[in-house]
């Protein structure tokens, strides 16, 4: 393991730290915008292995999200608690077989196409819960009753809410880490450097796309699962193409092309959000808080094209830059070649 | 359903069908020429709708105009603000990966929504259509239909011939389609690639807005019709096939009648039927009907 490496462990290593630590000083107001943005984190994961991992741009992210959530509550009975055992794997089949589907229509195309594909296949489910009773339409259904499993893990008080969560973050990010390293791993990010490539070498690409993309939308059905369950509530808003737009948003804003930009984009857009929503900060301008979202996206896009993760790394060429009395520290300033 | 309730939703799917294909042809232009995936496009159809709704007051009172005195209005300042756009955000995402032009342009559509709700407000207005084109049209017997709808249709139609004339018989268009297929080549043969590329998308940006302002009447004007619309024009998009004014046009009208007659046959299951239809058709071509190049 070299230095960097090292490095990148320890980090995560101190952040899930941090994350296990912070209901012990925070209140409930914390504990509970914590437990949103590690939902969050999940989401983004999901679809930081289709983006950063396999090269393909899914904009239809939200949809895998909804339906882990609608499958959550629909499914739970009306007066008593459902068993985790199986809501939960039940949540994310369903998930991940609407994303089997969509994939396998929607990996016939590329590029821009597949784009705009996704986010109409996601569209679409938006409307059918939007517009069918099936899900109480648009004003969405409670969850009376939350899961649990026998008397182990009751998700009703906030605190076992938080650390099923974080375990369930945990989970998934060492599957992925563990995942990205394997020979599938390998071949998904052949498929993103040169797909061409890979095929003249005889990959069949496409089961290793939709393996990847079923995989991903069953994720986001976790996360989506647990968003119904923190809430107790799910409406059609959870399938708009707005949130497929802010995951996509949050992996970028983190860092492609790490698992851990993944994360650190969750935390870093959520807390933007709340920062543009702070009455304290902005008085009544706070209700316009997209208009400063909007305006920090168009900022990061223009500013950061690799993420916070890069971050530290751009600091540190400027201030050597600087200490060696070179201002074109990006290189712009010396000549190319 | 009888022979008269039949034709009128077949003038209404048209209707509806044209005006999908104004905004989806402007998203298509802007992705084949410019290569930027735009989806702010959406927002310049809604801009033009408050246009109408918003200087409707203002024109009336100052220059005692009436309905087309805003729509000239209307145009002159979208091609202002897709000029200035252009010039200010667009013009850095030529080079980009279509990833971070999605994100910038998802952006913008965040600072549009909240600078319209800021302006204008939440509320969700209608628009009066114009006293000269208020009324029906008796057509045949029992028929009668709107005339302002036939309004829509005729302004969509002419324009439609318009751009594929400038775009086939014009110098301008000419330059327009070398561009897209060469940049560099263009360039050195001492053309401003850069104020052409402007002209382009100020022209989009003036188009979705005049699709708009003359919708205005028929749909109201509300928070969010942005993004309804480019949703389906990226539908119109695919079953076209990306860059083909041809295609969008086919597409838009087929999801004219299917959306049309879907509210009809089958209101509840009417929301889900276009997107089956690009499922089906791509399942049948995966590049859309008229692929591109």
């Amino acid at each position: 393991m070299n230095q960097i490496e090292k490095s990148k462990w320890a980090f995560m290593a101190a952040f899930f730290a941090i994350l296990t630590a912070i209901p012990h000083f925070s209140g409930n107001f914390g504990i509970d915008l914590v437990n949103k943005i590690m939902i969050y984190a999940i989401f983004a994961l999901s679809l930081e292995l289709l983006v950063g991992g396999t090269g393909l741009v899914c904009f239809g992210q939200a949809a895998f999200f909804g339906i882990g959530a609608y499958i959550a509550v629909l499914l739970s009975p009306e007066s008593a608690s459902a068993s985790l055992l199986w809501l939960l794997p039940a949540a994310v089949f369903a998930a991940g077989l609407y994303a089997l589907v969509v994939g396998s229509l929607s990996l016939r195309t590329k590029g821009v196409y597949f784009i705009m594909v996704t986010l109409a296949f996601a569209q679409m489910a938006y409307f059918v819960v939007h517009d069918t009773p099936l899900g109480g339409g648009s004003d969405g259904i409670y969850l009376n009753v939350k899961p649990q499993l026998a008397n182990l893990i009751r998700l009703d008080s906030p605190l076992a809410m938080y650390y099923f969560t974080l375990a369930c973050l945990v989970l998934v990010f060492i599957f992925l880490a563990v995942l990205l390293r394997s020979r599938f791993g390998r071949a998904l990010a052949g498929i993103r450097v040169n797909e061409q490539r890979m095929r003249a070498t005889g990959f069949s690409t496409y089961p290793y796309k939709l393996a990847a993309f079923t995989l991903s939308g069953a994720i986001a059905g976790l996360a989506g699962f647990l968003f119904a369950v923190k809430d107790g509530f799910v409406n059609p808003e959870m399938m708009s193409w707005h949130l497929s737009g802010a995951v996509l948003v949050m992996i970028i804003l983190g860092g492609l092309g790490h698992l851990r930009g993944a994360l650190i984009g969750a935390f870093a857009f959520a807390l933007l959000q709340e920062f543009f929503k702070a009455e304290a900060i902005f008085g009544d301008f706070a209700k316009h808080w997209h208009l400063g979202l909007g305006l920090s996206i168009i900022a990061a896009v223009a500013l950061l094209p690799h993420g916070l993760v890069d971050l530290p790394a751009q600091l540190r060429s400027r201030l050597t830059g600087v200490l060696s009395g070179n201002a074109g520290s990006d290189g712009s300033a010396m000549p190319k070649g | 359903m009888d022979i008269t309730t039949f034709l009128i939703q077949c003038l209404n799917a048209v209707q509806y069908g044209l005006l999908l294909f104004l905004v989806a042809s402007g998203l298509t232009l802007i992705f084949g020429i410019m290569g930027v995936i735009n989806l702010a496009h959406g927002s310049f159809y809604m801009i033009g709708a408050y246009m109408a709704f918003a200087l409707t007051p203002i024109v009336s009172s100052v220059f005692g105009g009436g309905f087309f005195a805003v729509l000239l209005v209307g145009v002159v300042l979208s091609v202002l603000l897709g000029y200035v756009l252009e010039w200010a955000f667009y013009s850095y995402l030529y080079n980009r990966e279509h990833l971070q032009q999605v994100l910038m342009t998802y952006g913008l559509i965040l600072v549009f929504e909240e600078l319209r709700s800021l302006l204008v407000g939440d509320d969700v207005h209608g628009v009066q259509v114009p006293d000269i084109l208020a009324g029906t049209l008796q057509l045949g017997d029992m028929m009668t239909y709107p005339v302002y709808r036939l309004f829509v249709s005729a302004v969509c139609l002419a324009l439609a011939v318009g751009m594929y004339l400038v775009f086939t018989r014009t110098r301008l268009g000419m330059m327009i389609r070398a561009g897209a297929s060469n940049r560099e080549m263009v360039q050195s043969l001492g053309i401003d690639i850069q104020f052409l590329y402007r002209v382009v998308f100020a022209a989009g940006v003036a188009i979705a807005a005049l699709a708009g302002m003359v919708a205005a009447p028929v749909s109201s004007v509300y928070p969010g019709m942005g993004s309804q619309v480019l949703i389906i024009c990226f539908v119109v998009v695919v079953i076209g096939g990306i860059g083909s004014i041809k295609g969008a046009f086919v597409a838009a009208l087929m999801i004219g009648v299917v959306d049309t007659f879907g509210k009809v046959f089958l209101p509840q299951a009417s929301g889900v039927l276009v997107y089956l239809l690009m499922a089906g058709i791509l399942l049948w071509k995966p590049d859309g009907l008229f692929k591109a190049g």
